[in-house]
């Protein structure tokens, strides 16, 4: 196979290669119909594979080989009359002459079939002769060259060497070199000069950077939950782990094992297992209302299209609700891929805060380590107050038989309603109200007998006390509370934009509680200081009200504690009653309550500290008294042992207990400020997989296990019908196409483009290699030597094809505009976070440290607000150092990426994209003259230009370096420096503009310079980030 | 031609440009954002080839679209009959079984919830539609009323996906992007595709919308719409910086061009041509885009049209004059969404609050483009990603009701651009539950709204990883009949 029919031909007509010049013909135009896809084929007829096409039928052939007159296939497509022609009309696809001539003259041949050429295993290519023995520098020129020579062609001159180091650096650091680096390598006059700027660059800590933002795309990476809340999550550890990875130059064979299974490796270790977030990058929900089942198989399917995508360069997914029509995948195999990832441990609805489970915690080495000593001393500590646990134990049984006795019961004086939630939601005050149940509430163990357990769409409605401005109040009840971030705990008040009435609600772990007039003019509201994170423990919320209409009036204790409020409002002078009900774990806008909920009272007065704190203790150790033993739960324990010691220890255990309260209560604070991670983890009991009827979540056919498409190979003999299996199947010998896909891909890294130009499909319908010898050595070399990428990289690199100049001439215009044949370098306008990271190093104010958290650069404000559930998520901009980052650690919200991504071509990171589109965009051009970003960076380099030289062609040339990595010629030193001496005169006398242009950012002005001539450099600055050049890659 | 040069020359082109993975070069597909070298100039048609496949109607497209799922029996489906049920459970025999939300499956009852709201029928045409409505009723004449629109899912994430890219889940271009890819702008200062957001007033949590919605998908990025703001620049990145006067923008932009103008000698690239000539562009759009939104020029009358929320920036009202302007200049698709419309409880309140923040500026919209001409070549089309279920969901009172997500059956109205005025097409079953009429697929609609553009749904196809992608994936029949 060549890629023979490029312009400037061979001579004469040589034999059709059905790789080359049918298959592309039949799949695009005849497959749909007469292709793998059983389930559609027409009039029984399959033309994918030769002994269908050529068998013998009852009324004719469709191939008759030598015989394109008696071949049915021949008749139909070159048919005068539109109802026997093929294909037909109403598939809006057509044969041209020339498809219909190369098919009959294919039939005149034989009518020979080749299997698809990506579908066998790769063959070490023996390495072609060339004529110019003087230019290749390696295998990969006789590849380039002989192709060229075979059509009258030559390869360009070297590139500069200014040119050159721009280019490697760019490539393989993602950064602009420094004029130093440029200095010293176009000095450097030994012969191995750029070999070792190669080896240079490979070894940077820049490397993993920049091989890893290519990565992020395909594994769909981002800092968001993706689906309609799109809540944050940590990511990150992820693509840490792929920046070390790249760095240490991991072989790819054991990169794609620890990301696709790491989990499943014998002694797999935290490391193997953050690799396994590659596929738990994808996005998952929080709507409620949703069908988990329909989600969570949403969930394996993007694994599965991620996962082929990226290792096959097949789009598999078709064939999840039918046979592929183009490529060898029938339903069924699609569904043995699918077996491989459907028994993670996870679920379709995720409303978990920490981030779609399964988590992996993740201390850092300063919290593990406070973590040890904090469990240290709570063992000690233990261990002091253990030698007398026999004996506490003992007496505290004997001691509980007392105890109730002891305890003020909760009061009953203006108990105006009781709701006890033992397994009923109604009220069991001595008034007995009432009450209607909306929706099927589900109850639990609770503090004291059973619990109600609300999903924020249940709620309990009753009439009771009435609510007005003067009438004193208590609530007291009980929480577990979940993990929506807005909730309503109860409320007595109108769903009208005055929200007249009461209401309790919980906002971001803090109660806040609202009474109000009419929202906005009047009305009170204050708002714990303190958080309240849950972290799973029963939690007693009490708000009492004095009748007397001020904030001060209004009081909150949590676990019979009085708590310090902020208080927002306090203006109440009208009515704040309302014939609205009162809702539990609701508020008629729609909000509710999610978590457990148990022993809620109101009061008609408000009822004093002492008489809250009888509340707590008496739900508290009465719940945990009349519970046997083993079945209460270590909060009910712990605060019998606690109560006791307080009122009947020694001073010793008293100064113990306390001493050990404040431990734990430390060792909590700090487990809940650890991240976690999202990794693959088994089931205990994983689920079957089920061939899906039409793709559908609800549909299950056949069991299926886990297995690889036959065309592709077999699953190997002594590995696990796992996705550890398949992992290493898909970095075996026997998988043809993993290498040739990851080989392309860094190509097309290097190169702009690949030798396979869609790099997302080698199947059937994708485009046929430029170079397919060269692809099939690359993958052979690369799959021989270890899959060792810095040596792929090295090869490519160091080729005299990659170091040609990438000037135009008109006949290579003419002749090759796409650069197919690569008789020039490449060029190409950089991708979005290499142009801002190269504005932030030209400009000096780049921050060179590597992972941790995402940042929060720059971004006009507005833009989450606009399209967040409710309005509710702001961009809050970091300051400093995390300004100047490089691009890869943005924060990516995938509902609203950056925007600066998003106008140079960004993907949105929902899906898998392994090919950025590269458009030609005014918008672009307002990123780059308006965006703080880049006028805080043109004042910085202005700054610098100003450091450097004290004349006006020094500051511009050091400049023009600083961007382009050349200096200027004359013409173009003297069109800025007239720039400047325009913007000089033309700033002069305009201070407040001065001023305002030099603030923009956050970094410090140098007081030095003269700051009207800063204005006109940072002008002057401004153009050489946009310039045409310094956005290319050339 | 010997045939055999002629099979060459063909087998270049097909590896040159038939083959390419994402299809730019193959089909020119020059829309104004994208004077990509390799394309041709900004043309009338560029995805579709030389010409449309029929005979446009419509030359471009204002989406209103009502985000969270209006309740369709409380504003289009009349169904008296149901005053009767109040409370009564939905019947078995009605709902078939079809599923429910999570948020109503587990209640026990599904109570008939009739609409509070009077009906009565509007113009000519005797449609029906209810208090609500007062002003959208004056132009009723222009509308035709489809009560039969279906779709496949049920939450509002994967509906409002569906219904904007024919596709549940992320990763399709939206409808805007393939009407750029397809027909290109037919401004040179303005983007093809325009995005206007707004809140509605309802006491109730508005749901979340992303990026994705307006974005291009396999597209090439420069389809994707451009979301205008209400504040600060209207386009992201427009104004100059503090600072910088237009004279200073101008000699960086005069000497940018002078000194790319250099390269492009030297290199003959010619995205550097195309590059300087976004940046003018971009430097044109700097006061198109302003002058476009300043609608202080407007007169009074027009502002009592639309109402007087209409001199607030960013509200619905203001969003509608904003994009009749859009439409005056020629831009292609011009998308509304305004939010606040998922009643699951108090509906009688909000509907009524979000029905207030529409109805004036929607029959405003639909005066003020028919009495410039404009209605004759723009389509509009007003509805949200699903209806709502005609039982309560939670307590059902004498007042008081909610309603949850209905798929199966909702309301959407379409006017001007070669759709048939003044007709209601479609009809559901008497609990407005089922279509029993005339259903419309969201394929159907898309399909439909393609050919009022001239266009035929099932040519205008870009391939992408093998396989040729269209709007209305492998589905979609027009609807002729809704069409003049």
């Amino acid at each position: 196979m060549t890629a023979a029919s490029f312009a400037g031909e061979p001579q004469q007509q040589p034999r059709l290669s059905f790789n080359r010049d049918i298959r592309p013909i039949l799949s695009d135009k005849c497959f749909r119909c007469h292709g793998p896809d059983a389930a559609h084929r027409e009039a029984d007829l399959r033309l994918d594979r030769r002994e269908d096409a050529v068998s013998p039928k009852p009324a004719c052939r469709a191939i008759v080989p030598g015989k394109p007159a008696e071949s049915e296939v021949y008749r139909r497509i070159s048919a005068k009359h539109a109802d026997e022609r093929m294909p037909p009309a109403e598939s809006q696809l057509e044969l041209t002459a020339v498809e219909i001539e190369l098919v009959r003259r294919w039939i005149e041949e034989g009518a020979e079939y080749q299997p698809h050429w990506a579908f066998i295993p790769p063959r070490e290519e023996p390495i072609p002769q060339v004529k110019q023995r003087g230019w290749p520098r390696g295998p990969i020129d006789h590849f380039i060259l002989a192709e060229l020579e075979s059509r009258g062609m030559k390869p360009s001159a070297e590139a500069w060497r200014e040119t050159l180091i721009r280019r490697l650096s760019l490539d393989l650091s993602g950064l602009p070199p420094t004029p130093e680096e440029i200095d010293a390598f176009v000095a450097d006059r030994s012969a191995d000069a750029y070999e070792k700027l190669v080896d240079r660059l490979l070894d940077s800590p820049r490397y993993g950077e920049r091989l890893a933002l290519e990565w992020l795309d395909a594994a769909r990476y981002a800092d968001t939950n993706g689906y309609y809340y799109d809540s944050p999550r940590h990511s990150w550890p992820w693509r840490d782990w792929v920046i070390a990875a790249f760095n240490k130059n991991m072989p790819f064979d054991r990169f794609t094992v620890e990301q696709l299974a790491g989990d499943l490796l014998p002694d797999a270790r935290n490391d193997d297992r953050i690799a396994t977030g590659f596929n738990r990058n994808h996005m998952v929900t929080n709507e409620s209302g949703v069908i988990d089942e329909e989600y969570r198989t949403g969930y394996v399917v993007d694994r599965v299209d991620t996962t082929t995508t990226v290792w096959l360069g097949l789009t598999v997914g078709c064939a999840r609700c039918h046979d592929h029509k183009y490529d060898p995948v029938s339903q069924r195999e699609y569904y043995e891929l699918f077996a491989c990832f459907n028994t993670v441990e996870e679920k379709g609805l995720v409303k978990d805060t920490a981030g779609p489970p399964p988590l992996l915690s993740l201390p850092t080495s300063e919290q593990k380590q406070q973590l040890a000593e904090l469990s240290e001393k709570c063992k000690a500590c233990e261990a002091e107050s253990k030698a007398g646990i026999s004996e506490l134990k003992k007496a505290i049984a004997v001691w509980e038989k007392t105890l109730l006795a002891k305890l003020e019961p909760p009061a009953v004086d203006g108990l105006a309603a009781h709701f006890d939630f033992e397994e009923r939601s109604e009220d069991r005050g001595p008034d007995a109200l009432p009450s209607n149940v909306v929706g099927t509430i589900d109850y639990a163990d609770g503090v004291s007998g059973r619990a109600a357990t609300f999903d924020a769409t249940q709620y309990v409605e009753f009439d009771g006390l009435k609510l007005e401005r003067t009438q004193p109040f208590t609530i007291a009840t009980w929480l577990k509370n979940g993990s929506l971030p807005s909730t309503c705990i109860v409320s007595k008040m109108a769903s009208t934009a005055d929200a007249r009435g009461f209401e309790i609600t919980w906002y971001k772990s803090q109660p806040r509680v609202h009474l109000v007039h009419t929202w906005g003019h009047q009305a009170i509201e204050i708002v714990a200081e303190q958080s309240f994170a849950g972290r799973g423990l029963w939690k007693q919320l009490v708000v009492t009200y004095d009748g007397n209409g001020k904030a001060a009036g209004l009081k909150l204790y949590v676990d019979g504690k009085p708590q310090r409020v902020k208080v927002r409002r306090d203006t109440l002078d009208g009515s704040m009653a309302t014939d609205e009900p009162w809702r539990i774990a609701w508020k008629g806008m729609g909000i509710g309550y999610e978590g457990g909920m148990d022993e809620l009272r109101l009061y008609d007065r408000a009822l004093s500290a002492a008489e809250i704190d009888a509340i707590y203790w008496r739900d508290m150790l009465g719940g945990a008294i009349a519970l046997p033993v083993a079945k209460r739960c270590t909060q009910q324990r712990d605060q019998l042992e606690g109560y006791y010691i307080e009122h009947e220890g020694t001073d010793e255990q008293r100064k113990l207990a306390a001493e050990l309260a404040s431990l734990r209560e430390q060792e909590a604070t700090l487990k809940s400020e650890v991240i976690s991670a999202p990794v693959m983890h088994e089931m205990e009991s994983p689920r079957e997989t089920h061939l899906l009827v039409r793709g559908q979540y609800d549909q299950p056919g056949d069991e299926v296990q886990p297995g690889v498409p036959a065309a592709l190979g077999m699953w190997p003999a002594d590995e696990p019908r796992n996705r550890l299996g398949l992992a290493r199947w898909l970095v075996s010998p026997q998988n043809p196409l993993a290498a040739r896909v990851t080989v392309n891909r860094y190509w097309q890294l290097m190169f702009g483009e690949g030798l396979v130009r869609t790099a997302n499909d080698f199947g059937l319908q994708g485009e046929l290699p430029t170079h397919p010898e060269l692809l099939d050595w690359l993958a052979v070399d690369f799959q021989r030597h270890g899959w060792d990428v810095k040596r792929l990289l090295r090869w490519i690199v160091t080729s005299a094809t990659y170091r040609q100049a990438s000037s135009l001439t008109p006949k290579l215009l003419a002749a090759d505009p796409d650069n197919r044949l690569l008789a020039r370098g490449p060029r190409y306008r950089l991708a979005a976070e290499l142009i801002r990271d190269q504005a932030l190093a030209a400009s000096g104010l780049l921050v060179a440290r590597i992972g941790g958290p995402s940042v929060r650069p720059y971004q006009p404000p507005g833009i989450w607000e606009a399209v967040s559930y409710n309005g509710d998520q702001t961009y809050v901009q970091d300051h400093g150092e995390a300004l100047y980052r490089r691009s890869l650690y943005t924060f990516w919200k995938r509902q609203a990426p950056p925007p600066m991504t998003l106008a140079f071509d960004g993907p949105t990171r929902e899906i898998c994209t392994v090919r950025r589109a590269r458009t030609n965009t005014p918008l672009q051009a307002l990123v780059l003259l308006n965006d703080v970003t880049y006028i805080e960076a043109a004042r910085n380099l202005a700054q610098r230009m100003m450091q450097a030289s004290s004349e006006a062609t020094g500051c511009v040339g050091y400049g023009f370096r600083r961007a382009t990595g050349r200096l200027p010629s004359d013409d173009e030193a003297a069109a800025l420096v007239r720039l400047y001496e325009h913007e000089r005169t033309a700033y002069r006398g305009r201070q407040e503009a001065i001023e305002k242009l030099l603030a923009a950012g956050e970094s410090p002005v140098d007081a030095a310079l003269e700051r009207t001539e800063l204005a006109a450099w940072t002008m002057v600055a401004s153009v050489l980030l946009n310039l045409d050049e310094t956005v290319t890659q050339h | 031609m010997n045939p055999l040069d002629e099979l060459k020359i063909a087998l270049t082109r097909r590896q040159f440009f038939g083959r390419t993975a994402t299809g730019i070069g193959a089909t020119a597909l020059a829309s104004l954002l994208d004077e990509s070298a390799s394309g041709s100039p900004a043309t009338a048609v560029a995805g579709l080839g030389p010409k449309p496949h029929f005979p446009p109607r419509a030359k471009r497209i204002i989406y209103l679209f009502m985000h969270g799922g209006p309740s369709q029996m409380d504003l289009f489906d009349y169904k008296p009959g149901l005053a009767a049920r109040h409370g009564e459970d939905l019947p078995a025999s009605v709902r078939m079984n079809q599923r429910l939300t999570t948020m109503s499956s587990r209640q026990t009852t599904l109570p008939v919830a009739p609409s509070p709201f009077k009906f009565a029928q509007h113009g000519r045409s005797g449609a029906w539609m209810s208090e609500l409505l007062p002003k959208l009723g004056t132009v009723a004449d222009d509308l035709c009323i489809v009560r039969s629109v279906e779709t496949e899912a049920i939450n509002h994430d994967p509906a409002v996906t569906f219904l904007q890219t024919g596709h549940q889940q992320p990763g399709r271009p939206s409808f805007g992007a393939w009407l750029s890819y397809g027909l290109g702008s037919e401004n040179r200062d303005l983007p093809a595709f325009v995005v206007l957001t707004s809140r509605g007033s309802a006491i109730s949590p508005a749901d979340p919308l992303y990026a994705r919605l307006w974005g291009a998908g396999f597209l090439p990025s420069n389809h994707q719409g451009v979301s205008f703001r209400s504040s600060g620049d209207p386009v992201l990145y427009l104004s100059n910086p503090e600072g910088v006067a237009d004279d200073d923008r101008r000699r960086v932009l005069d000497t940018l061009a002078e000194l790319n103008g250099k390269q492009h000698a030297a290199t003959l690239d010619p995205e550097i041509d195309t590059r300087i000539k976004q940046y003018e562009m971009a430097y044109r759009m700097q006061s198109s885009v302003p002058e476009l939104t300043d609608t202080r020029g407007e007169t009074a009358e027009t502002f009592d049209l639309y109402g007087p929320d209409a001199r607030t920036p960013g509200t619905f009202a203001a969003n509608c004059l904003l994009a009749r302007r859009l439409a005056e200049r020629g831009v292609r698709f011009i998308q509304l969404y305004h939010r606040g419309w998922d009643q699951h409880y108090n509906l009688p309140s909000n509907v009524r609050l979000q029905a207030g923040d529409v109805d004036q500026p929607c029959a405003a919209l639909i005066t003020d483009l028919k009495r410039r001409g404009l209605l004759d070549d723009t389509l509009v089309v007003w509805g949200g990603e699903f209806g709502r279920t005609t039982y309560s969901q939670g307590k059902l009172t004498a007042t008081n009701f909610g309603r949850d997500h209905h798929p199966r059956c909702f309301t959407m109205w379409m006017a001007g651009g070669g759709i048939r005025p003044g007709t209601t097409y479609g009809e559901t079953d008497d609990y407005c539950y089922n279509v029993v009429r005339d259903g419309v697929h969201v394929h159907d609609l898309n399909a439909t709204l393609l050919r009022c553009l001239g266009i035929d749904h099932t040519r205008l196809v870009f391939k992408f990883q093998g396989r040729r992608y269209r709007l209305t994936d492998v589905h979609g029949k027009v609807v002729e009949r809704i069409l003049v």
